[in-house]
C-alpha cells in the first residue's frame, strides 16, 4: 500500500522540485515576505528603469513595453496576497521567485546597457521594447513561420522516429541485419544531416518534402543507434525467464526486449529532438521558404534585428515546449523506473 | 483458497548428459560443466542439488528447462524430449528478474500472455496473488518490493501457468535468514498443495534437509553427481531434532571429504 500512496506525490511533481520543496518546509514569517516580493521589487525596478530610460524614445515604440511590464507587475502584485489562500501557486513561487526576478533583472540590465548607456552597436542590438514591438506588430508573420516550422518538425521527426525505432528494433535482435546494418549505420549515421543539403535539393521536387526527409535522416541515426543498443542489451535472464513462460518471438521481441530498452530509446529521442531543431532551422534557412529559420534570415535582410530577436524568443519558447513535452511523455512511460532516473 | 492443480506433475529425467563450454581464457579449450550426469525425478517428488559452486547445477536446470542442449545425452520430461523452453517447465532464479516495466499483477499474468490465454484465465491471477500473500500489492512497480516480496511474484508467475515441473535455481539464496525460512514454508506448501515436481538447487545444506524428498550431492569440474541421499523425517521437519543435525553432518562431512579428496589428487 505505501508504494502506491508514496508515488502519487512523485507523479505530479519533477524529482527536482520535490527535493526543494521539501527543504523548505514551513517557511519563517521573512522568508516568506521575501518570496511575496522579490519578484514584485525586481519587476517594479525593471519599470522604472525603463521610464526613465525612454524618456528619449519615440512614445510610440516603447509604449508595449511599459504597458507589458505594468501587467507583469499587476500579476506579481495580485498573485502575491492570493497564494496565501492557494498553496501550489505558493509552492511554485517560492520555487521559482528568484528566477523570475533574476528574469526581471536581466531585461532590466539588456535595456539599460542598449537604449540607456548605447554601448551596443545599432541596428543589431535593439532594446528589449524594440524586440516587443517587433514581436507585436509582426504577429502574424511569426505566428504563421511558426505554424509551418511545427508541420515540418513534427512530420519530420515522426517519420525519423518510426523509421528509427524499426531498423533500430532489427538491428538490435537479429544478427544477420546487425551484420549488414551496423556498418551502413556507422558510415553514413555520423554525417550531419545538413551536409545533405546539396544533394537532397537536387534529388526532391519539394524542399519541404526535401527538409522533412532530413530531418528525418537526423532523427533517424540517435534512435536507431540507441534502440539497437538498448534492444541487443537486454538482460539476458528477462528472456530466459519470458522463454520459460512459454513467449513465442513477438513476444520476446515487443514484450521483453523493447520495454527493457526503453530508457535508452528514450535517450535517443532526445538526441533526435536537438538534431531535428538543428537541421529544422538550417534548412528553413537554405531552402524552404516558410518558418521560423527563413523568418530569421529574411529580417536579417531587411536590417531588422528586432525581429530576428523576436524570432529567436519564439524559437526558445517553441524548442523548450516541444522539449519539455517529450520530458513529460518520458515521465509517464518511465514510471516503472521512478528514482532511478535523473536527467 | 488453493488452485487446483491442472494437468498432473511430471517426471523428469537426464540420461547420461555431457555439456561443456568454451573456456573463457582460451577459446580453444572446453571446460566439462556435467560430465554423464544421470538423474531422474519422480512425478510430484521435491529433489534438492547441493555442490560447490562450478559444479554444474545451474547448468543442468538450464538443460531441463530447455534453454540449453546437451552435448550428448538426452533430456525428458515425462516421455517427451526436451527441445526447446516450454511453459509446462517454470523457472525462478536467484534474482527474481521480475519485469520492472509490469506492475506485480502485469508480471503474474505474463506467462498468460506469452500463451494468448490471458482472455480465460485472468480471474486466475487474483489466486495465485492470494496464494503467494500478494492481495494488496497488485498495481506496485517491482522496485517498490523487498526482495522476499519479489521472489514471492517470481514464484507465482511461474506457478500461473501450471507447470508439471518447477525448476528453482537458489530462489532463496538472497534473502536474509528470517524471511528465509518463512520462505522455505511457503514453497513447501506450494508444493503440497500442487504436488508439482521441484528441483531445488541450493547451497544451504538446511533447506536441502527441511525440504526435500532426496538430496543429491554433485561434484565440481567435471559437474557428476557424487551421491543420493532419501530423507525419510517426517513433515513437518524440526530443524533442532537429533536426527536432522546428524543428516546434516553427514552431508557437511560428505561434501568436506570431497574437498579433501581434491585437494590430495593435486599434490
Amino acid at each position: 500500500m505505501t508504494p502506491s500512496n508514496g508515488n502519487e506525490d512523485a507523479f505530479t511533481t519533477p524529482p527536482l522540485v520535490k527535493s526543494r520543496a521539501q527543504t523548505l518546509p514551513a517557511a519563517p514569517v521573512g522568508a516568506r515576505l521575501r518570496t511575496l516580493l522579490t519578484f514584485s521589487l525586481a519587476v517594479a525596478v525593471a519599470l522604472a528603469v525603463h521610464l526613465f530610460v525612454s524618456k528619449k524614445e519615440p512614445a510610440l515604440e516603447t509604449r508595449s513595453y511599459t504597458v507589458f511590464l505594468c501587467a507583469v507587475l499587476a500579476i506579481a502584485l495580485l498573485t502575491a496576497p492570493a497564494q496565501v489562500l492557494w498553496s501550489s501557486l505558493r509552492r511554485w513561487r517560492q520555487n521559482m521567485h528568484p528566477i523570475l526576478a533574476a528574469v526581471a533583472l536581466l531585461l532590466c540590465l539588456w535595456e539599460i546597457i542598449t537604449s540607456g548607456l548605447r554601448l551596443l552597436p545599432l541596428p543589431y542590438f535593439p532594446s528589449p521594447a524594440k524586440v516587443l514591438q517587433s514581436l507585436i506588430s509582426d504577429r502574424m508573420l511569426l505566428f504563421d513561420s511558426t505554424w509551418h516550422s511545427l508541420i515540418l518538425l513534427i512530420s519530420g521527426y515522426a517519420l525519423g522516429v518510426v523509421a528509427g525505432l524499426i531498423s533500430g528494433i532489427c538491428i538490435g535482435w537479429s544478427s544477420p541485419i546487425r551484420y549488414w546494418g551496423m556498418p551502413v549505420l556507422k558510415v553514413v549515421g555520423p554525417i550531419p544531416a545538413t551536409a545533405w543539403i546539396p544533394l537532397a535539393m537536387v534529388i526532391s521536387p519539394s524542399a519541404v518534402v526535401s527538409a522533412a526527409a532530413l530531418i528525418a535522416l537526423a532523427v533517424w541515426f540517435p534512435v536507431t543507434m540507441l534502440t539497437a543498443s538498448g534492444i541487443s542489451n537486454t538482460r539476458a535472464s528477462y528472456l530466459d525467464v519470458a522463454r520459460t513462460l512459454g513467449a513465442g518471438r513477438g513476444y520476446l521481441i515487443f514484450r521483453v526486449a523493447v520495454p527493457a530498452a526503453i530508457p535508452n530509446i528514450f535517450i535517443g529521442l532526445f538526441m533526435g529532438l536537438g538534431a531535428s531543431f538543428l537541421t529544422l532551422v538550417v534548412a528553413e534557412t537554405v531552402g524552404v521558404k516558410s518558418g521560423l529559420g527563413w523568418y530569421v534570415s529574411w529580417a536579417q535582410g531587411w536590417a531588422e534585428y528586432g525581429k530576428v530577436f523576436a524570432a529567436l524568443i519564439i524559437m526558445a519558447a517553441f524548442f523548450s515546449t516541444i522539449m519539455t513535452m517529450l520530458f513529460k511523455v518520458r515521465d509517464r512511460v518511465l514510471v516503472w523506473q521512478k528514482g532511478v532516473i535523473k536527467w | 483458497m488453493v488452485v487446483v492443480a491442472e494437468g498432473k506433475a511430471s517426471s523428469l529425467r537426464l540420461h547420461e548428459v555431457s555439456k561443456s563450454f568454451p573456456a573463457p581464457d582460451d577459446p580453444l579449450a572446453r571446460h566439462a560443466a556435467l560430465q554423464n550426469v544421470s538423474l531422474s525425478l519422480a512425478a510430484g517428488e521435491l529433489v534438492s542439488l547441493v555442490g560447490p559452486s562450478g559444479c554444474g547445477k545451474s547448468t543442468l536446470l538450464r538443460l531441463l528447462a530447455g534453454l540449453d542442449s546437451p552435448d550428448s545425452g538426452e533430456v525428458f520430461i515425462g516421455s517427451e524430449p526436451i527441445k526447446s523452453p516450454g511453459a509446462e517447465r517454470g523457472l525462478v532464479f536467484q534474482d527474481p528478474s521480475l519485469f520492472p516495466w509490469l506492475t506485480v499483477r502485469g508480471n503474474i499474468e505474463a506467462g498468460l500472455v506469452a500463451r494468448h490465454v490471458l482472455h480465460e484465465k485472468r480471474h486466475e491471477v487474483d489466486e495465485f496473488m492470494r496464494l503467494v500473500g500478494l492481495e494488496g500489492f497488485a498495481n506496485a512497480y517491482p522496485h517498490h518490493l523487498s526482495g522476499g516480496m519479489a521472489q514471492r511474484v517470481a514464484l507465482a508467475r511461474a506457478l500461473v501457468n501450471h507447470p508439471k515441473a518447477l525448476l528453482l535455481d537458489e530462489p532463496l539464496g538472497a534473502l536474509d535468514a528470517f524471511t528465509r525460512m518463512r520462505m522455505q514454508d511457503e514453497v513447501l506448501r506450494l508444493w503440497q498443495a500442487r504436488g508439482t515436481t521441484m528441483l531445488l538447487v541450493t547451497h544451504d545444506i538446511d533447506e536441502a534437509i527441511y525440504m526435500s524428498n532426496r538430496i543429491v550431492i554433485m561434484t565440481q569440474r567435471p559437474g557428476r553427481i557424487e551421491q543420493t541421499i532419501s530423507i525419510a523425517l517426517e513433515r513437518p521437519r524440526d530443524r533442532s531434532h537429533q536426527n536432522f543435525l546428524r543428516l546434516r553432518g553427514d552431508i557437511l562431512e560428505l561434501l568436506h571429504f570431497a574437498g579433501n579428496a581434491s585437494i590430495e589428487n593435486k599434490s
